[in-house]
């Protein structure tokens, strides 16, 4: 459906119900044969929609990745048109349906497009005002609305009535064009309402996408067929950097329904017309392949010798602030500590997949890719076809935080429909989606710092090496798994980065070194860095609040005082008060947890170690229980959303094995539109950062990557689950009731402080420093 | 290729497959059933877990000629005249789901679960549901639902 037929349509499909559909995902549509242009994001009728029966859709340029944006979008959008939130629904990230916002990405979806949905509704909102004055005869002054009805106020004689919304423009076009640079700044002349005003934000109405999910009525991109529709299945090469060099298609040409094997340079697919049939077609094939001359990257037990030794493909200009050699000269303790965090895979719970569908000569692409607009760029790029020739169309999708903005599925389906001529539906093995989807990358990290004698800390240098050149996880015709494979390379390749953690600590003397360093095989290689949840932040937070902690049980200090010490040492903060923010974190978690004020570790100068001896300075494990327990704090922000986490854990001194018994977060990203749902994100981001501290890790030999499946890479499981999960929601504005109360991202904050978190709890329960993610005996 | 006759959710089906081929596939090419998710294809995630004979059974690797005949349930079987099963209920009131790719499998294993042990403790549930995978780590509502819907069935 184009746009025009969608509001004619839908309205039709709404008569007689008095509730739409509160989400109205992707669905196969073949009827529609394009173009495919854009909606106007000038135009307010691109943004809503509102029918006769008064109810209301949104148009959001954005995906939910099972976060409920589109229900907190609903929150906002309803109450700034006013028009009750049990009568609208919202249609997500589609390219021909949906303004380009972007897809998902950064967390910004509230923080960022939060604003420009506001605002058209808001100005949808101020039209109907006007609409409905010129209707009545009174002026707008006089006019007040509620649930998306106007009524004339201060009029307690009969008969001037009132209008619905539905009556006003109910079917009809908006046709008011808005002004801004693009979709971030897209503005009418309405004002936004004070935050107080809102009445659905602080509420928490049940996420939409849930009951379809739990009674299996949702079709998500791994659902859909197309007529005529056939299977696809990829051929990988068997170690990194092989070159084909023939295809026996004959060893697959007795497969019930074989098709076709489609091939152009390294890359490789079978097609079948079952799906059972494609993936024996994908085992049975048989390929010749030309191993590469030099091996494409050292083992994964020896990538942090090679990190340090390597030299760096690029050199981040060096952050200074005080006189750091002057500090660390006259310091009274200097201590230092390396700190590594390997590759860990994004290896989402459901394997790359799409359907695209060629027919009317244009290319339909049914995905759960989190960037949409990106893969309908790149695919039109990629085959070469015109951008309007293609679309994208968004649909649920298992999540991998980070892995679909590179949507390898989606360009290969695209690529073998239009070479076969009929849809086709690729779906990625286990094996494959582990082994060769996008990582996060390796850190390897050397801290240094300086305590004067009353155990402040007087100088601090930060340094980061990345294993992040050649960063490609982007939905880009040129850097996809499949253009790699077939020969393309980009040229610059990217630069990648290593970044600096987050924290507001007034440290007077500090120095921050960063730098990348290559892999020796930057391309078609399975070790690809991606944008993996908070890129980043875990590895870098683990490095610096570990190291925070290292230099409070060398100050003798607390570690909440510790680093409530530095937090007020200075009264400077940033326009979104974050340092404020991050004291009142600290504090509300601090009280949630019940937390003990002491040095750690927890048995002071006789630490627990575990019963093989490993406890630094000695320790008398004989006469210690197996079980030892402590408690740990860390802190971070990403973009202006501040977390504290502290937690509890329960070490087995014998196994090495790690529970976190308990765990508070206090949580604070400003206006909080669904506290339930946000609670819930938190929760669970949180146990993913646990996850990344105690399992995972992608580990290789010289050639290839030997983690396959849930076995070689494994990952939290329901054994691991806390006890207690306590999220705290913080509103630590030194003015809380502004009516501007901004409204931050809160999709990736809350894991990156849960490794240091955890690392510095097993400290304080066994004296045991981990310098090594993940947690597992063998690193500790 | 042989004829085969599945039992599926009250229905009964039959299908021209290869003896050997995976459960799930039948179930979601054949029969449109999109309850149960392709994970991994080797038996470790849980993602399309099914009900036979009151069982937590892995379609990914069981070939379709085992299940001939028996009564299987997805889970669009779940519910009952209209009415959510207790654990699907609760699935929603706890707003457990974070994508929910996952939760097919939660749902079933907690079932066979509870078929067994009605009123689990914490570590009941730890090892009842430990093989079942959630790369959204949406473990501590799973468990939250699980005894919901427990006080609810009692």
């Amino acid at each position: 459906m184009n746009r025009r037929d969608f509001v004619k349509s839908s309205g039709m499909l709404i008569v007689g119900i008095s509730v739409g559909p509160p989400f109205m995902g992707g669905q196969l549509d073949a009827q529609n044969p394009g173009p495919y242009p854009d909606p106007d994001f000038l135009q307010l009728d691109s943004w809503i929609v509102i029918r006769a029966d008064n109810t209301a859709t949104f148009f959001v340029g954005k995906t939910d990745l099972g976060q409920g944006t589109g229900t907190a979008f609903r929150q906002i959008m309803s109450d700034e048109l006013d028009i009750a939130f049990d009568k609208t629904s919202c249609v997500m990230g589609s390219t021909h349906n949906t303004v380009d916002q972007g897809g998902s990405g950064g967390s910004d979806a509230l923080q960022t497009d939060g604003y420009p949905m506001r605002r058209v509704a808001a100005e949808a909102r101020r039209v109907l005002l006007e609409m409905a004055s010129k209707e009545l005869g009174v002026p707008v002054t006089r006019l007040a609305v509620s649930d998306g009805v106007i009524s004339v106020t201060e009029d307690n004689t009969t008969g001037v009535g009132s209008l619905s919304y539905g009556d006003l423009i109910g079917g009809k076009r908006f046709n008011v064009t808005l002004t801004g640079k693009n979709t971030d700044t897209t503005t009418g002349i309405a004002k936004l309402k004070p935050v107080q005003e809102m009445k659905n934000v602080g509420k928490s109405p049940q996420r939409h996408d849930i009951p379809g999910k739990v009674d299996g009525t949702v079709k998500w991109a791994v659902d859909m067929k197309a007529p005529g529709m056939v299977h696809a299945r990829n051929v990988r090469p068997p170690v990194a950097g092989a070159t084909l060099v023939s295809i026996d298609e004959a060893s697959v040409k007795g497969i019930p329904g074989f098709v076709k094997v489609v091939s152009k340079g390294n890359y490789v697919a079978v097609v079948c017309e079952r799906e059972e049939n494609a993936i024996r077609a994908a085992r049975q094939l048989k390929c010749e392949w030309k191993k590469p001359a030099t091996a494409p990257f050292p083992t994964s037990e020896n990538l942090f010798t090679y990190m340090r030794g390597a030299t760096p493909s690029s050199t981040g200009k060096p952050i200074e602030t005080g006189n750091v050699d002057a500090a660390f000269a006259s310091a009274a303790t200097v201590i230092e500590a390396e700190y590594d965090v390997p590759f860990q895979g994004h290896t989402s719970i459901g394997p790359a997949h799409a359907m695209a569908d060629p027919s009317n000569d244009q290319m339909t692409i049914y995905t759960n890719d989190m960037k949409s607009y990106g893969m309908r760029n790149g695919v039109a790029e990629f085959l070469k076809m015109p951008r309007d020739r293609v679309r994208v169309i968004w649909m649920d999708g298992p999540q991998g935080y980070g892995r679909t903005a590179a949507d390898d599925a989606g360009f290969e389906a695209a690529y073998i429909a239009k070479e076969i001529g009929r849809p086709v539906r690729v779906q990625w093995s286990r094996q494959e989606e582990t082994a060769w989807d996008t990582k996060g990358p390796a850190y390897a990290f050397k801290m240094r710092g300086g305590l004067d004698a009353q155990g402040n800390v007087v100088a601090l240098h930060y340094d980061a090496c990345a294993a992040d050149h050649n960063h490609l996880g982007y939905n880009e015709h040129e850097t996809v798994l499949i253009s790699q494979l077939m020969g393309t390379r980009k040229s610059p390749v990217s630069q990648g980065r290593a970044s600096l953690p987050s924290d507001m600590y007034a440290i007077p003397n500090r120095r921050s070194t960063t730098r990348v360093v290559p892999l020796p095989m930057p391309f078609e290689t399975p070790l690809r860095t991606g944008n993996l949840r908070d890129p980043d932040g875990p590895q870098v937070q683990f490095a610096l609040e570990s190291f925070i902690d290292e230099l409070a049980v060398k100050a003798k200090a607390d570690p909440v005082e510790f680093r409530l010490r530095m937090l007020q040492a200075s009264r400077q903060d940033d326009s979104g008060f974050k340092r404020a923010r991050s004291i009142a974190c600290i504090k509300a978690a601090a009280e949630k947890f019940g937390w003990d004020s002491r040095p750690s570790p927890k048995s002071g100068g006789n630490p627990a170690g575990l019963s093989d001896g490993s406890a630094p300075g000695g320790g008398n494990p004989s006469g210690l229980p197996d079980i030892v327990t402590g408690r740990g704090m860390a802190y971070a922000f990403r973009s202006q959303t501040v977390v504290a986490q502290m937690c509890e854990v329960e070490v087995n001194r014998k196994t090495g094995r790690i529970w976190v018994k308990r765990i508070v977060v206090a949580h604070d990203c400003g206006l909080v539109i669904n506290p339930e749902a946000l609670i819930r994100v938190v929760e669970a981001g949180t146990l993913y950062g646990l996850s990344r501290a105690l399992h995972e890790e992608v580990k290789f030999d010289a050639e290839k990557v030997t983690s396959v499946d849930w076995v070689t890479h494994p990952t939290l499981r329901h054994e691991d689950t806390p006890e207690r999960i306590d999220v705290v929601i913080v509103n630590g504005d030194p003015n809380p009731n502004r009516p501007d109360l901004q409204h931050y991202g809160a999709g990736e904050t809350m894991c990156k402080p849960t490794l240091a978190a955890v690392a510095n709890a097993v400290f304080d329960a066994t004296g045991v420093r981990m310098r090594r993610v993940p947690f597992v005996k063998a690193n500790i | 290729m042989a004829n085969i006759t599945l039992r599926v959710n009250g229905k009964a089906h039959t299908v021209d497959v290869e003896p050997s081929t995976p459960l799930l596939y039948v179930l979601r090419n054949d029969l449109d059933l999109s309850g149960p998710k392709f994970g991994c294809g080797l038996g470790q995630c849980g993602a399309c877990t099914v009900l036979i004979k009151g069982e937590a059974v892995r379609s990914c690797i069981r070939p379709v000629s085992q299940v001939a005949g028996q009564e299987i349930t997805t889970l669009e079987g779940l519910a009952q005249n209209g009415k959510l099963h207790p654990l699907q209920q609760a699935w929603i009131d706890e707003q457990v789901p974070q994508c929910g790719f996952c939760q097919n499998g939660q749902i079933l294993t907690a079932k066979a679960l509870l078929d067994k042990t009605p009123n689990p403790t914490d570590a009941q549930i730890r090892e009842g549901m430990n093989g079942t995978l959630c790369r959204c780590m949406t473990y501590y509502r799973i468990n939250a639902a699980i005894k919901r819907a427990a006080t609810v069935m009692a």
